[in-house]
């Protein structure tokens, strides 16, 4: 008895959650599918779900008008190399505050957060000239720079609420044993916090790729990422939401897939010190 | 760690080596993603062919990214791009400023002179050209002639906005999702604010009295944004508060709109079996005017492409527009996608062939561009240059808060009165503030 | 454990951190204020080179007494607001959804998390053109099916649009936060609860709500400091209009399309201002959660 309400409950809790899960994800499902139409089948009235004629045309002539590769390659070096700076910067000063902390710790912490909330067009014009000063304007370097500090803060404090679970017995364990500081953290410390530094990474990755602000107007031939691709297929003459959405899956793809397998880590690491 | 280490220097020897790979000319062109731009780019091998060592680097962009890009590269000398396409709006500023490369020693078969007068005009300051025009356009109308046969009227060549709005109640066909009017409601003084402007000088308003005060609040705007609003609720698609260029266009191509009048450009896509619906059931007409008015909605744009000052590659640069608005390239198009796919509107000598006078809007793209004059744009005398801009550097930032405000009157959430109330006093203040009044 | 030699060592640890900040904080500040001071228009001619005029407050003035500027500051505040409500509400519904037993939880959760992924610009777009169009979107065709005129929802519902886009992009993280959260929740103390017969109801406001509290402030506190900037999802939809014209955007047409450094920069100081006063705000709920 007790056995067939769980299990009638679970046949309810499933249909619910599936039911909500494909509502949200439908739009992303809804642009993978309308990527593949052509421009006819994407605006039919009623739409088309899955009986139309499925062509790869679209994504040929985004191809063939933009290179992908290119663009996919910077962001992969921007968002990628702006996470691992920014991570080498974070790793001591988070260890720092988490272990060595102060009266001023938080207020630290808060204020870099701060930081953040500074609207970037507001400065858009000092970054400029400095980056002309500096001869970084449409480089790869400048932007990885840009990003790394942009999201830095992030990476401090996310980095500082792993740190702060680690019990401080441990690091004393190890420093009685004679343990320098450097390899505390490298073989005591970074291994205990590998699942949140990796989670940390993964959401600075996302960051850094989607952040389209900076990388589109710090950039133009060479260093644009993927932000830059899109912002030529916005609004192109006459038809275009299958061009759109195969532009559109083009940017997110490499992203989302790897957001899929590393979600465990991802949901793992994505505690902010919220679980306690 | 150090492994993060070595994949950073790696990333950046990479970058070194991108760097160094440049020996040769590489150009970077800065452009809209219009289709003649996008066309283009697929035409270009006829340039490096000719021009081994000349490569050239696109970077493509929708018109108000590119607009804000280029206008911060070229206030800051970034030099990002050796070539930018700009328009009309910018081209007087911009050469005014002494930020353009003047194009004056272009050489004899380029035939400066075979540049249509207007669109030269248009593109200098002070008789230099700063710019070479891409192509150019004005305004018309565009209907289907089938629509306009079933509702028992005929178009007339140079048809009045009442004229307009009558024709455009009798094609509305709402059980059939046909609108009989589509036009551009989209905020942005290059979108919605252009089009309501032009529509403003045919009614005999203007933007600015001699004195450069805002004219807002004189009968002759009140009554040009009645008409548009009352108009466009009677026989407009439900959403065109939003609708720009594009949008329209996707519409009329999809035989959703009975008339459309907006850029000549336009005309080419809308007759092309390959992308309308229509294709073969379009007409064209002259732009509007107010019954008694003796201006039309004509405007006046090009895209065109200019050199920045400073910039090291000035010649390589010059060679690539040479070619880009030549003779040669419009053959060039003619040769590969038909002569109804050639840029318009930059060339006397295209309008004078033979193999073009057989396109439809042909004869109606070049009276349409004859009939807009830029010095004169108003029936009253303004102070300013440009018909459906005023061509002064705060232009854009006023009329881009001013078309907001208009937007929010086509979606219903603002009246009329309101919105040229506020149009008025912001456009004084920012006048005040730039040190006009 | 602090002693004087960890103190200096982590002093020194923290050092290129808090100076790459300062840097990236100051610069950047020193020149907004500098040029807030200053009559700087690009198009006009003006350039750092040349020299600036100084006009003392006079942008300061002209910004706030500007007829967008009270409505800015509103329109920022209900979408910031609006985006916490759904996506907490929402999103502790659904980490309570997700924590049930079922089939195929690692597939809902990656149904679930996808929007996260998807940059701003792009769902903007999606958003805009597939769905809300009046013409060819979806819900277009959904209301014609039932026989409903269909609404242009970026012009109509214009705030209401930008909400739902901006929280469909960050409930997946409200999501996961409170989803961790949830499943930290002690499972014994809820079966005592529902053995003494306490109502799901109340065992959920009573028992899992308070838990909560600390994610819930997580969530608040870096959905705000994004969402306050957020600028693209208003860009490729209503750019400015409709009354969505929030602080960052106001900002955006001042520096870039009205091309009036000086003016856009007072903007800017009147943003780190009402950044500032949220932060102190937030800090004070937050500071009292975060006490470890």
């Amino acid at each position: 008895m007790a056995r067939s309400v769980t299990t009638r409950r679970k046949i309810v809790y499933t249909v619910l959650a599936w039911g909500v899960g494909l509502l949200i994800f439908f739009p992303i499902l809804w642009t993978i599918l309308t990527s593949f139409k052509t421009e006819a089948d994407a605006i039919a009235a009623p739409p088309k779900f899955l009986f139309f004629h499925w062509t790869l045309e679209n994504y040929a002539v985004v191809q063939e008008r933009s290179d992908y590769m290119r663009h996919l390659w910077n962001s992969i070096v921007i968002a990628g190399g702006s996470t691992l700076l920014g991570t080498v910067v974070a790793v001591p000063a988070a260890w720092s505050m988490a272990f060595v902390p102060s009266r001023r710790t938080k207020d630290i912490l808060m204020w870099m957060l701060s930081t953040k909330m500074l609207p970037a067009v507001g400065v858009l014009y000092p970054i400029y000239l400095m980056f002309i000063q500096l001869g970084l304007l449409d480089t790869r370097t400048g932007l990885v720079i840009v990003m790394m500090l942009i999201n830095l803060p992030i990476i401090i404090w996310m980095l500082f609420t792993y740190f702060r679970e680690i019990p401080g017995e441990i690091l004393e364990a190890a420093r009685m044993d004679g343990a320098t500081l450097r390899a505390e953290i490298l073989y005591v410390l970074t291994p205990m916090a590998l699942p949140g530094i990796a989670s940390t990474i993964l959401l600075n990755v996302i960051l850094a790729w989607n952040e389209a602000f900076w990388t589109l107007n710090l950039t133009a031939a060479n260093a644009g990422p993927l932000t830059a691709f899109i912002a030529s297929y916005s609004s192109p003459e006459g038809l275009f939401f299958a061009k759109l959405s195969a532009a559109s899956v083009m940017a997110f793809a490499p992203i989302l897939v790897l957001g899929w397998f590393s979600q465990k880590q991802l949901v793992r690491g994505l505690t902010f010190g919220a679980v306690k | 760690m150090t492994i993060s280490v070595r994949a950073l220097l790696g990333a950046s020897a990479l970058c070194t080596l991108a760097a160094m790979a440049n020996a040769e000319t590489t150009l970077t062109i800065a452009t809209v993603n219009n289709g003649d731009m996008i066309r283009m780019q697929g035409l270009t091998d006829d340039f490096t062919k000719s021009h081994p060592d000349i490569k050239l680097n696109w970077v493509t962009m929708e018109e108000n990214v590119l607009r804000q890009r280029v206008t911060t590269d070229i206030t800051t000398k970034g030099g990002q791009f050796d070539i930018m396409t700009i328009g009309m709006y910018e081209t007087p500023i911009w050469g005014k400023n002494g930020w353009l490369v003047p194009l004056n020693d272009l050489p004899a078969d380029y035939d400066v002179n075979d540049l249509l007068p207007a669109m030269r005009a248009g593109l200098s300051y002070d008789n230099t050209l700063y710019a070479a025009p891409f192509y150019g356009e004005s305004s018309m109308v565009m209907y289907r002639k089938d629509l306009m046969e079933k509702a028992g009227l005929t178009m007339p060549e140079k048809p009045t906005w009442e004229f307009i709005r009558k024709a455009a109640a009798a094609m509305t066909d709402r059980a059939n999702d046909i609108n009989g009017i589509c036009l551009r409601g989209k905020a942005g003084w290059g979108e919605g604010g252009a089009f309501i402007t032009v529509l403003a000088n045919s009614f005999g308003a203007r933007w600015f009295d001699e004195n450069w005060n805002a004219q807002f609040d004189t009968p002759e705007w009140k009554q040009a944004l009645t008409f548009f609003v009352d108009m466009m609720k009677e026989s407009g698609p439900s959403g065109y508060a939003t609708n720009g260029f594009n949008e329209n266009l996707s519409l009329f191509q999809q035989g959703k709109c009975g008339m459309w009048i907006d850029a000549t450009v336009a005309a080419s896509f809308v007759t092309d079996p390959s992308q309308s619906t229509v294709a073969d059931k379009v007409g064209f007409a002259m732009a509007p005017n107010h019954e008694g008015v003796d201006k039309r909605a004509n405007w006046l744009w090009a895209w065109a492409l200019a050199i920045p000052a400073g910039s090291q590659k000035v010649d390589a640069a010059k060679q690539f527009i040479e070619w880009a608005t030549s003779k040669h390239y419009i053959d060039l198009v003619a040769s590969k996608e038909g002569w109804a796919n050639v840029p318009p509107g930059a060339r006397t000598s295209l309008y004078e062939n033979p193999n073009y006078k057989d396109i439809p809007f042909a004869k109606m793209t070049l009276n349409s561009i004859n009939a807009a004059d830029p010095l004169h744009p108003t029936v009253k005398p303004v102070p300013y240059v440009g018909i459906q801009f005023v061509a002064i550097p705060e232009f854009a930032g006023i009329a881009t808060d001013v078309s907001q405000e208009f937007a929010s009157v086509y979606a219903g959430q603002e009246s009329v009165d309101d919105a040229l109330a506020k149009a008025q006093a912001m456009t004084n203040d920012a006048m005040s503030a730039a040190g006009y009044r | 454990m602090a002693t004087q030699h960890s103190r200096a060592a982590a002093r020194l640890m923290m050092a290129p951190a808090v100076i790459l900040l300062l840097g990236w904080m100051l610069v950047p500040l020193i020149l907004t204020l500098y040029f807030s001071f200053k009559r700087y228009l690009p198009l006009r001619g003006d350039s750092l080179g040349k020299g600036l005029d100084w006009v003392g407050f006079q942008n300061y003035a002209r910004f706030v007494t500007s007829s967008s500027f009270w409505p800015s500051i509103q329109v920022t505040l209900i979408i910031v607001g609006g985006v916490l409500v759904v996506t907490v509400l929402l999103g502790t519904l659904l980490a309570v959804l997700l924590d049930q037993p079922m089939w195929g939880t690692g597939i809902v959760r990656i149904l679930v998390i996808s929007p996260f992924f998807v940059m701003p610009t792009v769902s903007g777009l999606v958003w805009k053109n597939m769905f809300m169009d009046s013409t060819n979107g979806l819900f277009a065709h959904l209301w014609r099916a039932f026989g409903a005129a269909p609404v242009d929802w970026v012009s109509q519902q214009s705030l209401f649009s930008i909400i739902l886009i901006v929280s469909w992009e960050w409930l997946p993280f409200a999501t996961l936060i409170l989803l961790t959260a949830i499943q930290s929740l002690d499972s014994e103390q809820l079966e005592a609860a529902e053995m003494d017969g306490a109502p799901a109801l109340k065992r959920f406001w009573f028992i899992v709500i308070p838990h909560l509290s600390r994610a819930i402030t997580i969530v608040i506190l870096i959905q705000t400091i994004f969402l306050l900037s957020i600028f693209a999802e208003i860009y490729v939809t209503t750019a400015g209009a409709f009354g969505t014209k929030t602080l960052t955007y106001l900002i955006f047409q001042r520096v870039l399309e009205s091309q009036n450094v000086g003016l856009g920069s007072a903007g800017g100081v009147y943003a780190i201002i009402l950044a500032n006063i949220v932060a102190i705000f937030l800090m004070r709920i937050v500071g009292k959660n975060l006490d470890a």
